[in-house]
């Protein structure tokens, strides 16, 4: 079993691609992966409760890890949550660097 | 216990992007925590250490130099450093050559170096992991 | 042995006709020379390097022209004839795009979203541009 940290920097309302993004990591893992989905900058707009919100709370319950940066979340006024996402520091992603977890931005 | 290395490749260019921010943010705490750091400055990214930025003032906002106080990357690399060899740590932050000519940027940051792709692939060997942060 | 590199490669016509080369193809193909093993998968947009017969003349600005304006599909071809560089292209992207597989150049592999995430396990590093 491998560990994966992907990283997704857009959000759903302007770029379409996210939808990519989020399916990779449900893909991975359906493959039997450790997955952990990072929400920063502008992808932290997508964990704030809203229609978009959904796919998030879709993939934590198909087992992938969603985390939203906190100085993202902070810096866009975003206190509520959708279900499924919890906010987290940067130092998740240098974790995952150092353990040798494959990690990909988007 | 071998240290950790870690690179990452960079493309944005100074102020265009928020994915410096974050990127300086990771890098930050790889160098806290003493962790050696490859980082491949290509394309705009290049741009980063370029010695001869300065801050300006803002009139908008009524506020002059030093209360402005406005970011420069070049400080922000050289605090990088910095911070890595106080906590017994080293950054290789390369410029790619070709880049830096074609933007003209080719005075750096003292502890910064002039490289090429060759440099990006020798990292991508020796480093425990290897993050890419495209630009778009 | 070198570390396989598996590189997704989304960005497509970024600042192309500037630097006369798509920068990461260019970044790649100059690593693999320094001994990097790597694989291009063409993802989004970046699918329509691989259409055949691409290309334009230069951009010209008063009297100054350009001379060396680049061709992707030739860049591409050049990755997987000289490079040895395997060149995957993700086929919903191309029907998406209302792009055929007869109109590719020769040597692009087919691989669709759902084979994607099973390629992870055979590279070291996964690289997306």
């Amino acid at each position: 079993m491998a560990h994966y940290l992907l990283i997704e920097s857009r959000d759903p309302f302007e770029s379409r691609d996210v939808g990519y993004y989020y399916d990779l990591a449900k893909g991975l893992v359906q493959g039997g992966n450790q997955v952990t989905l990072f929400l920063a900058q502008n992808g932290v707009l997508s964990a704030r409760p809203s229609a978009q919100s959904d796919a998030l709370t879709a993939l934590a319950r198909s087992g992938v890890t969603v985390l939203a940066d906190d100085f993202s979340l902070q810096e866009r006024g975003i206190a509520k949550l959708a279900d499924g996402v919890a906010a987290a520091h940067i130092d998740v992603v240098v974790d995952h660097l150092a353990a040798g977890h494959k990690t990909l931005w988007h | 216990m071998s240290k950790t290395t870690l690179t990452i490749a960079l493309m944005d260019p100074p102020y265009e992007s928020e994915n410096l921010t974050t990127a300086f943010r990771i890098l930050d705490v790889a160098a806290r925590r003493g962790y050696d750091i490859n980082v491949f400055a290509y394309e705009g990214a290049a741009g980063l250490a370029f010695v001869r930025q300065t801050p300006h003032p803002n009139p908008v906002h009524g506020k002059n130099v030093a209360e402005e106080n406005h970011p420069t990357t070049k400080d922000q690399v050289a605090a990088l450093l910095a911070e890595a060899e106080k906590n017994g740590g080293k950054v290789d932050w390369v410029n790619c050559g070709m880049c830096v000519d074609e933007r003209g940027v080719n005075e750096f940051v003292p502890g910064t170096r002039r490289g090429s792709p060759a440099d990006f692939h020798t990292f991508i060997e020796a480093s425990d992991n290897v993050l890419v942060i495209p630009t778009k | 042995m070198a570390k396989k590199t598996l590189n997704i490669v989304e960005s497509a016509y970024r600042a192309v006709m500037e630097e006369q080369d798509d920068t990461i193809l260019w970044l790649l193909a100059a690593m693999q020379g320094s001994g990097a093993e790597h694989t291009v998968v063409l993802r989004g947009n970046a699918v329509n390097y691989a259409v055949a017969g691409q290309g334009v003349p230069g951009l010209t600005v008063g009297e100054w022209k350009q001379t060396q304006a680049p061709k992707m599909d030739r860049d591409v071809l050049d990755l997987i004839e000289n490079r040895k560089i395997p060149v995957y292209v993700v086929t919903e992207d191309l029907a998406d795009r209302g792009i055929e597989r007869g109109e590719l150049v020769p040597g692009v592999q087919p691989l669709s979203r759902a084979e994607l995430p099973g390629l992870f396990a055979e590279y070291a590093v996964i690289a997306h541009w």
